[in-house]
């Protein structure tokens, strides 16, 4: 009998699968690259109008705004490309009762459901993103140094791990109510919210970003540590509250799957 | 056409929007979500710029922070008057064949789908009233309220339906030429979020930006009708308004017809 793959080896194989599938469709890498290009420019000039009229908003300067649209798409590429395809194909196994297909599989459910489908091109955002970050922060001199590379890339690990738990949790929901992808689309379109650091939100809303839909942790704690304006706190804050929402997400997966009865039976 | 014609299509839309309203009242849940997530992007954007405003003392662009809330209050349901046929549907519909029962009716989709979003709006009007109250109250927006701006807004948020059903309407005709027309409503829909005050007021534009927005059907659509309400124009601005969409209606109306004979020439059924 041979050995189990261990965790790693399997979602290394289920992604390198993904991938193979996506690059079949290779004309969808022009259409990715033209809305790349309209999310960057429309942040842009959301950036620059704002600059027109003043010279800080919240603290911010022109290039630190900069920091947190990169730390924006970047992230939102990494959802898009794992976190969003799985969490639908979830959703959608649990309504048509294919899940059980998973299920039975030995080996973790949680893992197998979080790594079987990849969008290859949304990584372009990634790639844009992470261009943006380094225009911006060659731009900003010496307040950035090493220690901050480190941390950034420290937190940048944090938050997408905090909003791929939060999205789970979200997916996870499916198993009682069945149709939740409208929940799923009202967190995208709060996910927006987060190309603007948190602090220019009202004091409620900003609760709301920081706890609820934690944007604070999984965007301007990145964009603020690679700025070199982090309060360093708040990054072991940040790594603090990671470390919580993925034991909620485990408790609150395995909490949905005892509950699930199948529906394909 | 007959007045027995013109009677029966007043039935028609009437029997249209009669189906909207009642499709979007019975999943009602699922469009208030909707408009739950509408909501995110104008306090967002009134946040940022209620932030510069107060940066500035109090003013930007000639908004004060209770004009900003006003705008961006009207703003939501405007939103929801702006929504109609995604462009991107129409290519689903031709690929699967949809059009065709359409095609096999003796009244053009257009009206069918027209009236459709007509009655929609009404549901989703109904919906909106409690999160415009809740708005109300976290925000304060100044509203200095006239019959008259109220009368005109009435005329100008479905004339700015109109112009955008058919914006969206003509741009889903590429749809018969290309399958790949995805990235082109990318660039369509970033230009209206700048050119329509969807993204920010227009006089926050340079003024530059701000005369193109003239030219374009989206000011017309969107932000016409909330300043309207809110009570930024006057009496001659407002017919000026009316009068653009009215053309804009009208030559987007007579682009479908000929694009449309020329698309539906080049359609082949497949399936059903």
């Amino acid at each position: 009998m041979s050995r189990p793959i261990g965790p790693g080896r399997l979602a290394y194989l289920h992604i390198r699968l993904g991938v193979q599938q996506e690059l079949q469709y290779r004309a969808n890498f022009w259409v990715q690259v033209v809305n790349s290009a309209i999310a960057l420019g429309v942040g842009i000039v959301a950036i620059a109008v704002v600059y027109l009229h003043t010279d800080s908003l919240a603290g911010w300067s022109p290039d630190e705004l900069v920091t947190v649209l990169g730390v924006h798409l970047m992230v939102g590429g990494f959802l898009r490309a794992f976190v969003f395809p799985n969490m639908y194909k979830l959703m959608s196994d649990v309504e048509e009762g294919t899940l059980d297909y998973t299920l039975t599989r030995p080996a973790d459910s949680q893992l197998l459901v979080s790594v079987r489908e990849v969008e290859l091109w949304s990584l372009i955002d990634v790639v844009s993103g992470a261009g943006v970050l380094v225009w911006a922060v060659s731009r900003l001199g010496d307040q950035v140094g090493v220690i901050h590379y480190l941390a950034f890339l420290v937190a940048l690990i944090c938050g997408s791990v905090i909003l791929y738990c939060l999205w789970i949790v979200a997916a996870t929901l499916a198993f009682k109510v069945v149709r939740v992808d409208n929940v799923m689309q009202m967190l995208s379109g709060i996910y927006d919210a987060g190309r603007w650091p948190v602090g220019v939100y009202p004091f409620w809303l900003r609760g709301g970003l920081t706890y609820l839909v934690p944007l604070a942790f999984a965007i301007t704690v990145p964009a603020e540590t690679i700025s070199g304006r982090i309060d360093w706190p708040w990054l072991l804050v940040a790594v603090g509250f990671t470390v919580v929402a993925f034991v909620v997400a485990r408790l609150v997966w395995l909490w949905g799957i005892r509950n699930y009865s199948g529906a394909s039976a | 056409m007959t007045t027995e014609n013109q009677f029966s299509l007043v039935r028609y839309y009437a029997a249209g929007a009669r189906t909207g309203f009642q499709r979007d009242l019975q999943y009602r849940m699922a469009t208030f979500m909707v408009l739950v997530g509408f909501l995110i992007e104008p306090v967002v954007y009134l946040s940022v710029w209620s932030a510069v405003a107060r940066a500035q003392g109090g003013m930007v662009g000639g908004f004060d922070e209770g004009q900003l809330a006003a705008y961006y209050v009207v703003w939501t349901l405007v939103r929801v008057y702006n929504t109609a046929f995604d462009p991107k549907a129409w290519e689903w519909r031709i690929r699967q064949g949809r059009i065709n029962t359409f095609l096999s009716q003796p009244v053009h989709m257009f009206h069918r789908d027209f009236s459709f979003f007509m009655g929609s709006k009404i549901a989703w009007t109904i919906l909106w009233i409690p999160i415009a109250v809740v708005l109300t109250l976290v925000f304060r927006p100044s509203i200095e309220w006239h019959v008259v701006n109220v009368a005109a807004f009435a005329i100008a948020i479905w004339g700015g339906y109109a112009v955008r059903f058919l914006v969206l309407y003509v741009m889903g005709m590429i749809n018969f030429w290309t399958t790949r027309g995805a990235a082109m409503f990318g660039i369509v829909s970033a230009l209206e979020l700048i050119f329509s005050g969807r993204l920010v007021p227009l006089q926050l534009l340079p003024d530059w930006a701000e005369s193109i927005s003239t030219w374009l059907p989206f000011r017309w659509t969107f932000q016409f009708p909330i300043e309207v309400l809110i009570g930024r124009l006057d009496a001659t601005q407002i017919a000026a308004g009316i009068g653009y969409q009215a053309a804009w209606a009208a030559g987007l109306g007579l682009l479908f017809t000929v694009v449309w004979r020329r698309a539906i020439r080049r359609y082949e059924a497949v399936g059903n």
